[in-house]
């Protein structure tokens, strides 16, 4: 099949989990006690025409299957209201999911950039000094809550006044040039990713160790050995490129990991995420922003695994795509 | 000389038995799975007797102190001389200009600390009516070895009457999650076909949701009015409800493999009914997965009880629980350096975590050394 035709099969596949999702979500919602329009009631300057207009639109005095359809037809034509602080939600959510992104791939990246190396090098000095210090360190950092780290980072930042102390850009943002922003922003990027890339690198480490290790013992690789390779081939040529294929498919894993670990780490170091912004919708029971939230990560999560399958097809010729 | 020929017969429960006496004698030889074992009995005995070993109670509160750093503990008298450890009494004074408050201590009065107080009534373990505490020192002064709260309660007796929450929830998450992931998985692995088809999807859009953001969408269902224990039995059933899935999907996966079996077919064979053959014969073939299992999820339970409640959204006070704790640390994050006390919660969790990993990680060695990775 070709890649394509896969892509499009695996999106149909996905519609009626989404719509499931969407059911679930929706399900929950209605069945909390929530007044979606009592911030509005509570406000005097909003008139009651308004409210009940608005009233009108959810479709709140109507059954929950009609309001459950009102949402889908609304959100299909690509209208998922209003929040109730005011403004769309569209724009809120990609500003917020766009900040989510970066730092989920900022942190992927800097976790492969050091994982690989580091199980690559325990698994070949396998029971010397520096693979026992790997060993312990993982060992930390697979118990480490997210939060706690979060926390040792900002009084460090208190103590030193290095780092910024959370946000994502400094009060006078707006008035910088384009590079000193990108600047800024990488600036304030650096706590964050710290802890996120210190709690996910454990678990990578140790699985590109153990993998390397089962691939070491292989009968191709004592044959390349015997044949007089040097040690580097054998282990990237042949044992490497063997043993990382099973990883990948932890990267689609990963990034579904990274979006609910961020979360906390984004409500700790006040990171204008989605996380917090989800936070902050289920606790102003803003009904619209909390749907859209909850389709919005699972449709993050579930195209993660789909890229981490591509990437398979892509590292190994052998594996056909079904 | 004629020794003892008889043959040893060994009986299938002398088998399990002494399989059972080599994994724990396994694990206890394991310097690592020693020392968490031994650490998680510590952290399970204090949360059990919390009411003793604790200076105050969990609601106690002295509101002229709050915020108030850790009490000082003074070992040298007047003369200098070492001697048994005594505090003084702490004033909180504000400054007007700054707004700044500031504790100092009245030194009239020394105030010895006392091992076997009577203080608070309590009740023990909720029965046996007592009044005796571990230590404590004399009112008006307090003992507050990590400082207190914003209302003045004791951080190192909250610690304890926290643990009693966070820790147990893990384990009545269990209670609830496997046994649901673990029937869902079988059935839906035995019977097979369009209803395996339909299970998994099911299961499949629970997992697709990123777990944090189900969990804060699902606290958020709880109306507030409800009593600390009822609060707490939903949120165990909420923690069960997003881990479930992911075990179901092992099992069923494993079931596949185990019905095919010819015991198992056997048993159908002569007419064995369907659920009493998943129970008797397919479950326990998964049993080594599901302990290893089980020991690597508590940590998740503590941490998503941990994090729910640090955003406001678990444990409610004046209940203790860890993550409700460091709630304070996360709403006044500079005063973080002048009340490092603020995330001992944290770090309670994180050796919490560590223990019931490295005992996984050890479990998963003994009772399965195909998992174990190349180790």
């Amino acid at each position: 099949m070709s890649t394509p035709v896969y892509i499009f099969k695996r999106i149909l596949q996905a519609l009626p989990l989404l719509f499931l999702i969407s059911l679930m979500a929706f399900t929950m919602l209605k069945l909390s006690p929530i007044d979606p329009l009592a911030a509005m009631r509570a406000n005097p300057s909003v008139s009651q025409a308004a409210i009940q207009a608005e009233e009108e639109r959810l479709g709140l005095n109507k059954p929950a299957p009609v309001q459950y359809a009102i949402w889908l037809t609304s959100t299909l034509q690509g209208n998922l209201g209003v929040s109730t602080t005011g403004g769309s939600v569209a724009v809120r959510l990609m500003q917020h999911a766009g900040n989510t992104l970066l730092l989920n791939v900022v942190t992927l990246f800097f976790t492969w950039l050091v994982a690989l190396p580091a199980g690559v090098y325990a698994a070949v000095h396998r029971g010397k000094f520096l693979d026992k210090l790997f060993g312990l360190i993982t060992a930390i950092g697979m118990s480490m809550p997210t939060f706690l780290l979060a926390f040792l980072f900002l009084m460090f930042a208190l103590a030193t006044h290095w780092l910024p102390i959370g946000g994502m850009t400094s009060s006078d943002f707006a008035e910088r040039d384009t590079l000193s922003q990108i600047l800024d922003i990488a600036y304030h990027l650096i706590i964050p990713v710290c802890v996120l890339t210190f709690v996910s690198l454990a678990g990578i480490q140790r699985q590109v160790r153990s993998n390397l290790l089962d691939v070491l013992r292989a009968d191709y690789v004592r044959s390349a050995r015997a044949k007089g390779l040097s040690e580097e081939v054998v282990i990237y040529k042949h044992a490497l490129r063997n043993a990382i294929n099973p990883l990948i498919t932890l990267l689609g894993f990963e990034f579904a990991g990274l979006l609910s670990g961020a979360a906390l780490t984004e409500m700790v170091l006040a990171y204008p995420g989605l996380g917090r912004l989800t936070l902050e919708g289920v606790l102003t029971k803003d009904m619209n922003l909390v749907m859209a939230s909850i389709m919005l990560g699972a449709v993050m999560l579930i195209t993660g695994n789909l890229v981490a399958d591509l990437l398979l097809k892509f590292t190994d010729p052998r594996i056909t795509v079904e | 000389m004629v020794s003892s020929a008889a043959p040893q017969v060994s009986t299938p429960a002398k088998v399990r038995a002494d399989l059972k006496h080599t994994i724990l004698s396994r694990m206890w030889k394991d310097k690592v799975a020693r020392t968490a074992l031994i650490g998680l009995f510590l952290l399970y005995f204090s949360a059990l007797f919390a009411d003793i070993l604790t200076p105050y109670g969990m609601e106690f509160n002295d509101a002229n102190v709050g915020n108030a750093p850790a009490t000082l503990l003074h070992i040298h008298n007047d003369n200098g001389e070492l001697c048994l450890p005594y505090v003084y009494q702490v004033k909180q004074e504000n400054d007007l200009a700054t707004y700044r408050q500031t504790f100092s201590e009245i030194h009239t009065t020394k105030y010895p600390v006392k091992l076997l107080v009577k203080g608070e009534s309590y009740k023990l373990l909720g029965l046996i009516p007592m009044d005796i505490h571990l230590f404590g020192v004399d009112a008006p002064a307090r003992i507050y070895l990590l400082g207190a709260d914003m209302n003045g309660r004791d951080n190192y007796s909250r610690l304890y009457f926290g643990a009693q929450k966070s820790l147990t929830i893990g384990f009545l998450g269990l209670f609830i999650a496997f046994p649901i992931g673990i029937f869902y998985g079988a059935v839906a692995g035995y019977i097979g076909g369009w209803a395996d088809n339909l299970m998994m999807r099911f299961a499949e859009a629970v997992m697709s949701i990123p777990s944090f953001y189900l969990l804060i969408g699902l606290a958020a269902i709880l109306p507030l009015g409800m009593t600390s224990s009822q609060r707490f039995a939903l949120i165990t059933v909420i923690l069960s409800f997003i881990s479930w899935p992911g075990l179901a999907r092992v099992i069923r996966g494993m079931v596949l493999s185990i019905r095919e079996e010819e015991f198992v077919q056997a048993a159908k064979s002569v007419g064995m009914p369907e659920v009493t053959n998943i129970i008797k014969h397919v479950i326990p073939q998964t049993a080594s997965y599901v302990v290893i299992a089980a020991t690597l999820q508590v940590p998740n339970f503590i941490l998503a009880e941990s994090g729910l409640s640090l955003i406001g959204l678990g444990i409610q006070q004046p209940d203790a629980s860890w993550g409700n704790m460091l709630k304070a640390a996360m709403d006044q994050p500079n005063e973080l350096l002048s009340q490092p006390w603020l995330i001992a919660p944290g770090f309670l969790i994180f050796f919490t975590i560590l223990c019931f990993n490295s005992i996984g990680d050890v479990l998963r060695d003994v009772l399965d050394p195909k998992l174990s990775g190349g180790r």
